[in-house]
């Protein structure tokens, strides 16, 4: 089956996986760990769960700013996501796709929806 | 996107390196923010110098190899390290000298050794409507909240290229629109006594962070002349659980000196009166065990200001500590603490002064696991997954006398 869904481009790229949709909000700083690429927040409702390689729906990103960091490591170790869905607009993981962009680490396509 | 002649100089083929890779991506992340312009700034505060991991080290040096300097005064929020006493950080080897080489690099671009998580409370005081880019989420909150300053809740890296282009996304909380209030919270329903209690602030903050997100709230009914420090504790609470950037504080913070202020003349969208039973589930929710022994007490996130280790010593007074009692909190104050003979005082106990630092950001803990106990509504929220411990959350009362048992010990009466 396909579905045709509208999302806005926040990074552009294109990618394939399958999708793991969270089941509340996260922060990557402390909420996951990069090395792994699992939710490591043991209060969070998708603790264990491995984002390497998914498409990540994300309701929304909070608490820290040091999210950013979080998803370069991702990209440097070359554990990321296939891909981000958010739910709100927020730049912190955007960010790090363009300075992976710039540092040669790679980035993934971020939509909002 | 419309860029000044000015903005478009720094992104040419003969600007400095690091400026226009800093444009460059300070564009594209305004594109992505929706901004169809750029604001020029005149301050940033910098969170990218804790370490995490080796990419962000390589960023940092990439831009200093390529000539970078900041083009605002900038202040650097904790690195990973003890500034004062490495022996502290039980880091390995490998993450003790990249989080040398990340601090290095920063200091390489320019930035001021502030380290402090409370830049406002170390004299980066931005005044109100100066357009700002900081990062760190207390920072961001408090910036916003009680000094009437404009930042978004900018990130590590993000936070780097707008000092070096001296510029920020028109857009967001940098504009009048989205600062005025969306949602009323009245605290007429709690008592006098629990509103002047210094552990209501951090409960109010990560139930305000939970409850609303990153929509912004004015607040009605905090007593007037409610001190910084518990508007710190608040904004830092709200901006863990929530993504929370901006509170007004009716008659209190600069942009809300009355409710019609707060809310540019409109009526609220929404009313919300939390109730107590409100407020004492958000305080157990800060705790994640109900254990009755401790294993250490965690203060000074965001970092204890003078006013706070002052507070900390009275309630100390020549008691000794059964467990370790970590303060972090910046140089400056355990200077001023050296010399009015107070630090000997809380080193006799069994305090241990944390640094530049915090013990939520660098390993520092002794054990691996266990109970943590603190007066923070941010140490509450991050110890669980930051350094596996479970927390215990208390007033800072609570945490002293905890610490002179060893075992938990709590005043309800407040929240019952």
């Amino acid at each position: 089956m396909v579905v045709t869904l509208d999302a806005e481009t926040l990074v552009d790229g294109s990618a394939e996986g399958k999708i793991l949709k969270l089941g509340a909000p996260i922060c990557f700083w402390g909420g996951l760990d990069p090395k792994t690429g699992r939710i490591a927040d043991p209060r969070h409702p998708d603790h264990g769960a491995d984002i390497s390689g998914k498409v990540l729906a994300i309701p929304r990103i909070v608490g820290s700013s040091s999210s950013s960091q979080q998803l370069l490591e991702l990209l440097y170790l070359g554990r990321p996501p296939a891909a981000i869905i958010l739910g709100d607009a927020d730049a912190i993981l955007g960010i790090a796709c363009l300075v992976g962009r710039e540092m040669g680490f790679g980035t993934v396509p971020i939509l909002r929806m | 996107m419309y860029l000044s002649p000015d903005e478009r100089d720094l992104l040419a083929p003969d600007a400095p390196p690091a400026t226009t890779m800093a444009m460059r991506i300070l564009v594209d992340t305004a594109r992505m923010m929706g901004a169809d312009r750029l604001v020029p700034i005149t301050s940033a505060h910098i969170d990218g110098c804790v370490y995490f991991g080796d990419a962000g080290v390589l960023f940092a040096e990439r831009l200093r190899d390529l000539g970078g300097h900041v083009a605002v005064p900038s202040s650097l929020n904790v690195g990973a390290l003890d500034i004062l006493h490495p022996e502290l950080v039980l880091a390995d080897a490998h993450a003790k000298t990249m989080s040398r080489r990340l601090m290095d690099a920063y200091v390489a671009l320019g930035c001021t050794q502030s380290w402090t998580c409370a830049p406002y409370q170390a004299g980066y005081r931005p005044r109100l409507g100066e357009q700002i880019a900081w990062a760190e989420s207390n920072a961001i909150v408090f910036a916003n909240s009680v000094l009437g300053a404009r930042t978004n809740r900018y990130g590590d890296f993000f936070d780097i290229c707008a000092a070096l282009t001296a510029r920020a996304p028109d857009v967001g909380l940098h504009r009048d629109e989205a600062r005025v209030a969306k949602i009323l919270v009245d605290l007429n329903a709690l008592s006098p006594a629990l509103l002047n209690d210094d552990s209501f602030f951090p409960v109010l903050g990560a139930w305000l962070g939970r409850t609303l997100g990153s929509t912004v709230a004015a607040i009605k009914g905090l007593p007037a002349g409610v001190s910084e420090d518990r508007l710190k504790a608040l904004g830092a609470a709200a901006a863990s659980t929530g993504a929370v950037a901006l509170f007004h504080a009716i008659g209190v913070t600069p942009e809300a000196r009355t409710e019609t202020e707060a809310f540019a003349g409109e009526p609220p969208e929404a009313v919300i009166t939390p109730s107590p039973a409100d407020m004492q589930a958000a305080r157990n929710a800060l705790s994640t065990t109900s254990s009755v022994e401790i294993d250490c007490v965690a203060l000074g996130s965001p970092h204890f200001s003078l006013d706070e280790c002052r507070a900390l010593a009275a309630l100390a007074e020549d008691q000794t500590f059964r467990k370790p009692v970590y303060v972090c909190t910046r140089h400056a104050v355990l200077q001023i603490l050296e010399a009015n003979g107070m630090r000997e005082k809380l080193e006799a106990s069994g305090a241990i002064f944390v640094i530049g630092t915090c013990v939520v950001v660098t390993p520092i803990l002794k054990q691996a696991s266990g109970v943590l106990m603190t007066n923070s509504g941010k140490f509450a929220h991050y110890s669980p997954s930051t350094i596996n411990h479970d927390v215990v959350f208390g007033s800072l009362g609570d945490c002293v006398r905890s610490a002179v048992s060893g075992r938990v010990e709590r005043d309800d009466r407040l929240w019952s």
